[in-house]
């Protein structure tokens, strides 16, 4: 007893030592725990997934490179898609060794640091605003024009973006730069999908009734199912019951199922569900988490919906898939802040309003989908082009300049979306008004070009100014 | 018979070990490497701007190419080809780099940049390849540059007419720029 006496304290050293080791590996494993291992909040990008530690910290012992890998593993698809200019490959080549010494655009994480929100400032990036200026000092060798300006203004609204310049490029200034300002037939790009899939004979086509459903022993649907159904689009084009509610089980076997999820959807809407998994609406589901509720949100919504949980049914709602009600009326049950409270006062409301009112022509309305579920062209898996619902809201929000090509140009001329988008009262009160003020971007980029075109007719080499 | 025997399992050992060890280029240098490597790309840079540009764009006026080819619905223009091409290697982790870069670049990050790249990129005008090491970010560099001549009018007309080209006087044959490739050392 007392030879045991003499280690008392190396054995109560060993004990606490063994609890704490097996607390954080509770801890450590268990979500609701992880918060206490948390250096500091997350972005609003990822607020939603924050607890989801290995989402980010999948490769733990891959340092950096198992990080950069996660933030591809996400957004990799986008950067390709926007023509990112300042893409991974440019700084990787040797030659530009001192660039990567001034900011190293390898990684993503170099500008968008997370658990960062001290220094956190619009579209999560982390540097000082002076990042341009490192490998861009000399700018006014090139550009003239470009002489006094202050580091700050290079991002200004309308001027550049890092990664998505694909509508301030100079040429597109140009090309777009001889004052339009709204398209003579304004209209909303139309979808075709029963036409995509029977052309790629995914489908026949032929509309089906009631007569023909074929789950009627195993889901009995009731009255007003059937009914919802047979005025869909679905039955029009022969989706049948068995399409959604028949899939297969672990063991391979067709099963039917009383409340298909977001997979269901996915063997027509694959792109669809992809981009709803990509956005803040299903970034949880995608993480395998529980789906997103309203009252999780950081940005203001409605009491009411607080504990609204969010899949394709609660903005489609199942057998109707009324798509007018998810344009507007999905948005507006939830979300609270000033852009969506001023939209039914807006021009744009005021065309959709014409439009189902019969007064407007088809397309002509602007909805909440119109800006942030754009239809746009999209290269299917198939090699083959479709216009289709962007249901990742997030994918042309920010830098809002994104939204000019998906969206605005298809009423607009791009002076006036440049303008528009640039003014923030503009859009916290849904464009009721015209924009304060013009971007120069278009002006200088004519300019150049004149310049050009003077200095080409004069065959000499001096730059202009 | 049994000679064979014994002999055989030997053969095979040091068949196995042939191919277990790592296989060397023998008598292969840094320079024959990038030669190597360069003729290729000269050669598919080639066809592309003669088979496909040239042709489809100056001589049967079928479709044009542009900087901007995927707005423009156009061919992509033979220098992006080129860095696409560079780009793609770089992603797939290959252990060379290789550039197109040129003195009176239009993009003009495609200026020379280093020390190397500046002396190489004189060196070429005279039509020959210009071989040296540098060290970059630490590392130690073979540095090859090659001359790369207007091989059809498209190249110079692009080069000529473009607002941002800083030489405007190109004629067929000249050597408008250089490729530059790059292999680490050790």
């Amino acid at each position: 007893m007392k030879r045991l006496a003499k280690y008392r304290p190396w054995l109560l050293w060993l004990g606490a030592s063994g609890l704490l080791v097996a607390w954080l590996a509770y801890a450590v494993q268990t979500p609701g725990q992880q918060a206490s291992f948390m250096p500091g909040k997350v972005t609003h990008a990822h607020h939603q997934i924050e607890l989801q530690c290995m989402a980010c910290h999948a490769e733990p012992f891959k340092g950096s490179a198992g990080i950069q890998e996660s933030c591809l593993s996400c957004h990799a698809k986008e950067l390709k898609a926007m023509d990112d200019s300042h893409p991974i490959s440019k700084f990787t080549d040797p030659r530009n060794a001192d660039t990567l010494e001034k900011l190293d655009a390898r990684q993503c994480v170099s500008c968008h640091a997370e658990h960062k929100t001290e220094i956190t400032r619009p579209m999560g990036v982390t540097l000082p605003d002076d990042f341009c200026v490192r490998c861009h000092s000399d700018i006014e060798k090139e550009r003239p024009s470009h002489k006094g300006m202050a580091f700050a203004t290079c991002a200004t609204g309308g001027c550049h973006n890092f990664h998505d310049n694909r509508a301030l490029y100079e040429d597109f200034l140009i090309r777009h730069g001889q004052g339009e300002k709204l398209a003579a037939e304004p209209r909303l790009p139309e979808r075709h999908l029963r036409d995509f899939m029977v052309y790629m004979e995914y489908l026949d086509g032929a509309p089906i009734t009631a007569s023909d459903m074929d789950g009627r022993v195993e889901l009995k649907p009731v009255p007003k199912v059937v009914q919802d159904w047979e005025h869909t689009a679905h039955a029009k084009a022969g989706v049948n019951c068995s399409s959604c509610h028949q899939v297969r089980n672990e063991s391979g076997e067709l099963a039917w199922i009383k409340q298909p999820d977001h997979s269901a959807c996915t063997s027509c809407h694959k792109e669809e569900v992809d981009g709803f998994l990509g956005g803040m609406h299903g970034m949880r589901l995608k993480q395998g988490l529980t789906p997103m509720q309203p009252g999780m949100a950081e940005k203001p919504m409605k009491a009411s919906a607080a504990h609204a949980k969010l899949t394709c049914m609660s903005c489609h709602g199942a057998h109707r898939f009324d798509t007018r009600k998810a344009a507007i009326e999905a948005c507006l049950d939830c979300h609270d802040d000033s852009h969506t409270r001023a939209y039914k006062a807006s021009p744009h409301f005021n065309l959709w309003h014409e439009e189902i009112n019969g007064r407007g022509a088809k397309g002509s309305g602007v909805s909440c989908a119109t800006c942030h579920l754009p239809r746009v062209e999209f290269i299917t898996p198939e090699d083959e082009t479709r216009v289709l619902v962007q249901h990742n809201q997030n994918d042309n929000l920010r830098p809002n300049e994104k939204m000019v090509r998906s969206v605005c140009l298809n009423c607009h001329g791009l002076q006036f979306s440049l303008d528009a988008l640039a003014d923030g009262k503009l859009v916290a009160g849904n464009f009721k008004g015209m924009p304060a003020k013009q971007i120069e971007s278009i002006r200088m980029a004519l300019e150049a070009e004149k310049r050009g075109e003077a200095r080409k007719a004069s065959g000499t080499e001096e730059e202009a100014e | 018979m049994r000679k064979l025997k014994v002999i055989s399992p030997l053969v095979a050992g040091l068949l196995a070990a042939a191919i277990a060890a790592p296989v060397q280029a023998a008598g292969w240098e840094y320079k024959d490497i990038a030669d190597a490597l360069h003729s290729i790309m000269e050669a598919d840079r080639t066809v592309y701007t003669k088979l496909i540009v040239n042709r489809l764009q100056n001589q049967e006026k079928v479709i044009k190419a542009s900087e901007h080819w995927k707005d423009e619905k156009a061919l992509v223009l033979p220098a992006q080809m080129f860095r696409y091409g560079a780009e793609h290697v770089a992603e797939k982790g290959a252990k060379f780099s290789y550039s197109l870069l040129s003195l009176w670049p239009v993009n003009k990050q495609n200026n020379a940049k280093t020390a190397a790249e500046k002396a190489g990129l004189e060196a070429v005008l005279k039509g020959d390849p210009y071989y040296t090491t540098e060290t970059l970010g630490g590392k130690k560099y073979f540095t090859a540059v090659y001359p790369d001549k207007a091989v059809a009018k498209a190249c110079i007309s692009c080069h000529n007419d473009h607002k941002d080209s800083p030489r405007k006087d190109f004629k067929m044959g000249d050597v408008m720029g250089g490729v530059v490739v790059r292999l680490p050392m050790n």
